[in-house]
């Protein structure tokens, strides 16, 4: 049991976070870092002002052009068009002065009827009932999607560039190397839920969103700054939409995505542009999906109190069942052996252990084991300290050395606002959680999206993005324990850190500030 | 060599086995496929439990019992046809005319003959199943005279011809969407979970198809109907009511319980076959475990290293043991160890020299195809004109070996100069091994003209390129003799005929008249054929059949950069390390022809995707999926070793573009 009582307290309001040094968390006021935070190249500040947004109300154009009187067959074909069978059937029933009485009287039955359906299956699974946008600040792992300025973030897994997200459906990149920032924009990309980089490549971004999947080429060395559309590929299934949630294999061979309102998970060859469902019945969709770093793993929570967890070679799944809520959020240890999720309503981190096959079946006992409440493998968090409360989502570096946190707080309340909390993780010999700190921004801000830098060579490297607009990046630096790593990539890291002895030769005993 | 009891051996053991078992599955899934078409054909919303009871009765009766051995017979002949036509590696035809001699081919039309009297079959027990006014070809009837006689029932007639029409137009759209083609799945799933998956889709497919062949089938027995009719009313002596009016006018076609029945009727026997052909495809593509070494020297010939060097086989083998070294290379740490293990005694990495080798050589015959596919094609994306191209072979043959003889027997002497092609060698030996490619176009006939000759690389040999990878100079200087013609040829005036033209090398090494003649004789026919429109060569078909079977390269690509990654930490000895500066240049010389290829104008443009088709177009993108894997190789190397690929010994231009690379900007 690991409280959030153990954790230093949280700062005094004015002051942030800076980063990780000697083994506690340093702290500076708002305005003496200022402009240290604006000479950073990565750190960005989007206002929300700037930012032209739509003005999305009619959904067509056609209120702006003078009514004028088709025939029936007309309006008929053009109703099938835009709304299919629904909109056929609404035309008809509207139109009852045109049409014979049985036919219009027979359409407003079978449109009763189809509602009625519908609205039964709704009451099974009432994520369908929401609008798509809802439905992807429901199950978005970004705290109050809708209200985002920076609704996506993903860092380059090889490189230091990474793509941004904006409210107004456009995405920047930005590399410190090179003084373009490509802004993309595609007729398509509408509510983008989650951004991607693809693994081993240089050019290739993946983009959530609310009607398809979009696979951006931005090539590197280009110095144009809008790359027109036909750089993307548009990757679309018929009912699966909107898309909460992909992720690249570590080979990059493979991209799955996960729509709420398809219970199938597609499995992409981004190449060939053709994809697999996986359809397993139960569930009512699939929200969240992550690939763990050594690829044999893939968990994809579903809107009901269940999850899968799929093995990546035959393609197979088991069913773990919760009991109070659905998965909100997951992430795997490096090593691919570890699972983290919470739980949604709980203040609880549950852990899984995968070794093989058999030992995966005893952590399920364990599971089990736990839900009547007891069982040593399983690590509680009870986070319902006066900070705090449920959680939104979990990001683990990637050397499995820190574990960020990001709480959601309590809308209500103004004393508990969002919060990050960051642990220290430790694998071997036993998993183990100590305390670190809270990461905390300007008065006012709420973090809303965090994620760490794949590769930062002095530690972990935690970036969050702010409710204000800003991105900022909190440095954790700490020697690396030394047990064999698994990147991203699968590719070990620890060449890269002996390259450079000169690097660490002149380090003190445990961190030290570098900057 | 034991190559020939090789192919014996997995063809015996594992492809027949493999072929059986989809049979039998397909069988075993007959009997409920014929009781739910029992059920929709009978049906009726006024008595539904009448009919109920009445199927099941149908179902136990000897007639129900003998169309369903019937039926049990046509799916084994489906099966049978299946597994002797189908291959890995789709024939693409390059231009509209080719395509025509596909389907003209004396094998399609064995193919097209057989599906038509199984359609025949089975529209007879659909006509026994469904009964009614469609049970016999004849009844009893009275003339106007008064006289009894039999007469002709048009109802089966129309339905057995409908049969045979459904058949013989799914053989020829078999063809036309390369039907035959198995292709293998990126995504490995187990037998079942495949087969529930793709059921929806076939059935879909089968009753969209069945929809549009019934259409066609119903204009054609409209004009045409009554010939059919009149020739069995003569040969079975049947005569014509007066009474009933025929089926082909507009009266009698405008029955809905007519076109219902032909409909479902089609359907059944589509879906029957689909569901064949899609068993056959998931249980002949599984993955085949291949032993990375034997200890006992009379399985050595199974060994992934083994199976893997010999070139006479079946290409399904050496696709099978592709897919198995990829998925060892990524899945399995203890065979990745007995690949880099060394041999006992002697301490030679044979294992990892065998594999290593054959990936790199089939990876350096794709390069060379690109190269000289580029230096082919004309730079507005479409193949130069027959002339240019059928000159330069004989000027470029002409001058490699000696005399135009050659052109009358190019195989041999050509074949021994490119060792590398290794899967131009295995389908040279073809004819003999009916499994490799099946639809191969006669491509000694006129219909094919030189340019489809030349593109259609993996299947045909006398492709100039394989002469001219020894003199790449005569290659290159070609084209700019000819070019100034190659614009009015392409135009359509007819040009004189070009081996009038004089050139120096004909010149100086003086052929035979007779062969001069001949030759001439050649050029004018073939010109006759080439000038029209129809015989445009398709570009993009062009770029997609030079990477027809590309899948072998992604799973070479896959393997070794998985191996060579793996080896960062695994290899004990040492042995990728050697071969690693031959791996890097050769996976860069390809991307660079790559890169090249995807500059010409047909060659990224996405083909159009159709889903109602059971056919397989995976072979159409595969191109772009060698691309992206041939970037991630490089890449996973480049990561895995990082700033140590420094020390690797390389040209500089090479060095230059591995920087690109490091510093991900490829």
């Amino acid at each position: 049991m690991c409280s959030l009582a153990l954790f230093p307290p949280p700062l005094p309001s004015g002051q942030t976070t800076l980063c990780e040094s000697n083994n506690e968390l340093l702290s500076g006021t708002s305005t003496e870092d200022r402009p240290k935070q604006e000479s950073s190249p990565l750190s960005l500040y989007f206002p929300r002002e700037s930012l032209k947004l739509h003005s999305r109300t009619e959904s067509s154009s056609k209120a702006a052009f003078l009514d004028h009187s088709e025939t029936l067959w007309m309006r008929s074909a053009a109703a099938w068009r835009d709304g299919g069978l629904t909109g056929l059937l609404t035309e008809i029933t509207n139109s009852h002065t045109e049409v014979p009485k049985w036919l219009s009287v027979s359409s407003g039955c079978t449109l009763a009827l189809l509602r009625w359906i519908s609205s039964f299956h709704g009451s099974l699974f009432p994520h369908l009932t929401l609008s798509s946008e809802d439905m992807i600040a429901e199950f978005s792992q970004v705290l109050n999607w809708s209200d985002c300025v920076v609704r996506a973030f993903s860092w380059h897994p090889h490189t230091d560039k990474f793509a941004v997200a904006l409210l107004d459906d456009s995405i920047k990149i930005y590399n410190p190397k090179s003084a373009t920032t490509p802004t993309l924009k595609h007729r398509l990309q509408r509510s983008v839920a989650a951004v991607q980089w693809k693994p081993l490549c240089a050019s290739a971004l993946a983009v959530a969103c609310q009607n398809c999947l979009l696979v951006w080429h931005v090539d590197p060395c280009s110095l144009s700054t809008r790359p027109s559309s036909g750089c993307a590929q548009v990757l679309s299934h018929p009912g699966h939409s909107p898309v909460t949630s992909i992720a690249w294999s570590p080979s990059g061979s493979l991209l799955v995505s996960a729509s709420p309102v398809d219970t199938a998970v597609m499995v992409w060859d981004v190449a060939a542009e053709s994809c697999v469902p996986l359809q397993r019945l139960g569930g009512g969709g699939v929200t969240f999906l992550s690939w763990s770093p050594d690829g044999s793993h893939v968990l994809a929570s579903t809107p009901s109190t269940l999850f899968r967890v799929w093995e990546t070679r035959m393609w197979t799944c088991e069913r773990w069942p919760c009991v109070k809520g659905r998965c909100q959020s997951g992430c795997w240890s490096p090593d691919g052996s570890r699972l983290l999720f919470t739980v949604q309503g709980e203040t609880v981190i549950y852990a899984l252990t995968f070794t093989d096959a058999q030992v995966l079946k005893q952590s399920f006992e364990v599971f089990v084991l736990y839900l009547s409440a007891s069982g040593d493998e399983l690590i509680m968090l009870d986070l319902s300290a006066s900070v705090g409360g449920e959680i939104q989502s979990l990001s683990w570096d990637p050397r499995g050395e820190r574990l960020a946190v990001l709480l959601k707080g309590d809308p209500q309340a103004v004393d508990r606002p969002a919060i990050i909390a960051v642990f220290k993780t430790r694998t071997n010999p036993i998993f183990e959680l100590l305390p670190c700190g809270f990461v905390q921004g300007e008065p006012g801000a709420e973090p809303r999206l965090m994620q760490f830098h794949p590769n930062f060579q002095h530690g972990a490297l935690l970036t969050v993005c702010w409710s204000t607009g800003r991105i900022t990046h909190v440095p954790f630096y700490f020697l690396s324990t030394g047990v064999p790593h698994f990147g991203l990539s699968g590719s070990p890291l620890l060449p890269r850190l002996q390259e450079r002895p000169s690097a660490f030769a002149n380090q003190s005993l445990f961190t030290e500030l570098i900057s | 060599m034991f190559s020939t009891e090789q192919s014996c051996w997995f063809v015996r053991k594992v492809i027949c086995w493999r072929a059986a078992a989809s049979i039998a599955w397909a069988v075993l899934l007959l009997p409920p496929i014929t009781a739910v078409f029992i059920i929709l054909s009978r049906f009726s919303f006024l008595h539904p439990i009448h009919t109920i009871s009445e199927c099941l009765s149908l179902l136990t009766s000897a007639s129900a019992i003998f169309s369903f051995i019937l039926l049990c017979g046509v799916i084994l002949m489906v099966g049978f046809l299946n597994l002797e036509y189908y291959t890995v590696i789709p024939t693409i035809a390059c231009s509209k005319i080719a395509l025509l001699g596909q389907l003209l081919h004396p094998r399609q039309f064995v193919s097209s003959v057989v599906h038509c009297i199984m359609g025949i079959i089975v529209a007879w027990c659909c006509a026994i199943t469904i009964g009614g006014r469609y049970e016999t070809l004849g009844y009893p009837c009275i003339q106007s005279d008064g006289s009894p006689q039999m007469c002709l029932n048009e109802y089966q007639l129309i339905l057995l011809l409908a049969g045979a029409f459904v058949g013989f137009s799914h053989s020829l759209l078999g063809v036309i969407h390369n039907m035959n083609y198995v292709s293998f799945h990126t995504v490995q799933q187990y037998k079942y979970l495949r087969f529930k998956g793709s059921l929806p889709l076939v059935v879909k497919c089968s009753a969209i198809q069945a929809l549009y062949s019934i259409r066609n089938y119903i204009v054609v027995y409209f004009f045409l109907g009554y010939i059919p009719r009149a020739w069995i009313c003569k040969t079975l002596n049947l005569h014509l009511t007066s009474s009933a009016h025929p089926l082909d006018s507009i009266a009698g076609l405008l029955d809905l319980s007519l076109f219902y029945h032909l409909w479902i009727s089609a359907t059944f026997l589509l879906f029957t076959w689909y569901i064949t052909l899609l068993l056959f495809r998931i249980f002949v593509t599984e993955v085949y475990s291949f032993p990375v070494q034997s200890s006992f020297t009379e399985d050595a010939h199974q060994c992934l290293p083994k199976v893997l060097l010999t070139d006479k086989q079946p290409m399904i083998l050496k696709f099978l043991a592709l897919q198995d070294l990829a998925l060892l290379s990524q899945h399995s740490p203890s065979r990745r160890c007995e690949v880099f293990s060394l041999s006992q005694p002697g301490g030679h990495p044979h294992n990892w020299n065998a594999i290593s080798g054959e990936c790199l050589s089939l990876l350096a015959d794709l390069t060379q195809r690109l190269v000289a596919y580029h230096d082919t094609v004309a730079t507005n994306g479409r193949a130069k004109s027959l002339s240019t191209g059928s000159e330069r072979k004989t000027s470029s043959e002409t001058s490699v070996t000696s005399g135009t003889e050659d052109l009358m027997s190019p195989r041999p002497t050509l074949l021994m100069k490119t060792p590398a092609s290794v899967f131009a060698r295995s389908i040279v030996g073809g004819p003999q091994s009916p499994l490799t490619a099946p639809f191969t176009p006669d491509l000694d006939s006129p219909f094919a003209s030189p340019a489809l000759r030349r593109l259609t690389a993996p299947v045909e040999q006398c492709s100039p390129w394989h002469g001219t990878v020894q003199s790449p100079h005569i290659m290159r200087r070609a084209p700019k003799l000819w070019s100034t013609s190659t614009d009015s040829q392409v135009n359509g005036s007819f040009p004189p005929s070009p081996a009038s033209v004089p050139s120096p090398k004909q010149e100086a090494s003086k052929p035979s008249l007779l062969a001069q003649f001949l030759q001439n004789r050649k050029e004018q026919v073939l010109h006759f054929v080439t000038d029209q429109n129809y015989n445009v060569i398709l570009p993009e078909a062009s770029s997609q059949a030079l990477f027809a079977d590309s899948q072998a390269h992604i799973w070479a690509l896959e393997g070794l950069s998985y191996l060579v990654q793996a080896s960062f930490s695994e290899d004990h000895f040492g042995v990728v390390q050697t071969a690693l500066p031959s791996i890097l240049s050769c996976m860069l010389v390809l991307q660079e022809a790559v890169d090249r290829h995807f500059k010409l104008p047909h060659a990224s443009s996405k083909p159009v995707r159709s889903t109602s088709s059971i056919g397989d177009s995976t072979y159409k993108t595969l191109r772009f999926a060698l691309r992206a894997t041939l970037k991630t190789a490089i890449y996973r190397i480049t990561t895995t070793f990082g700033d140590h690929l420094n020390a690797v010994q390389m040209s500089a231009e090479h060095r230059k573009r591995l920087q690109q690379f490091l510093e991900y900007k490829e």
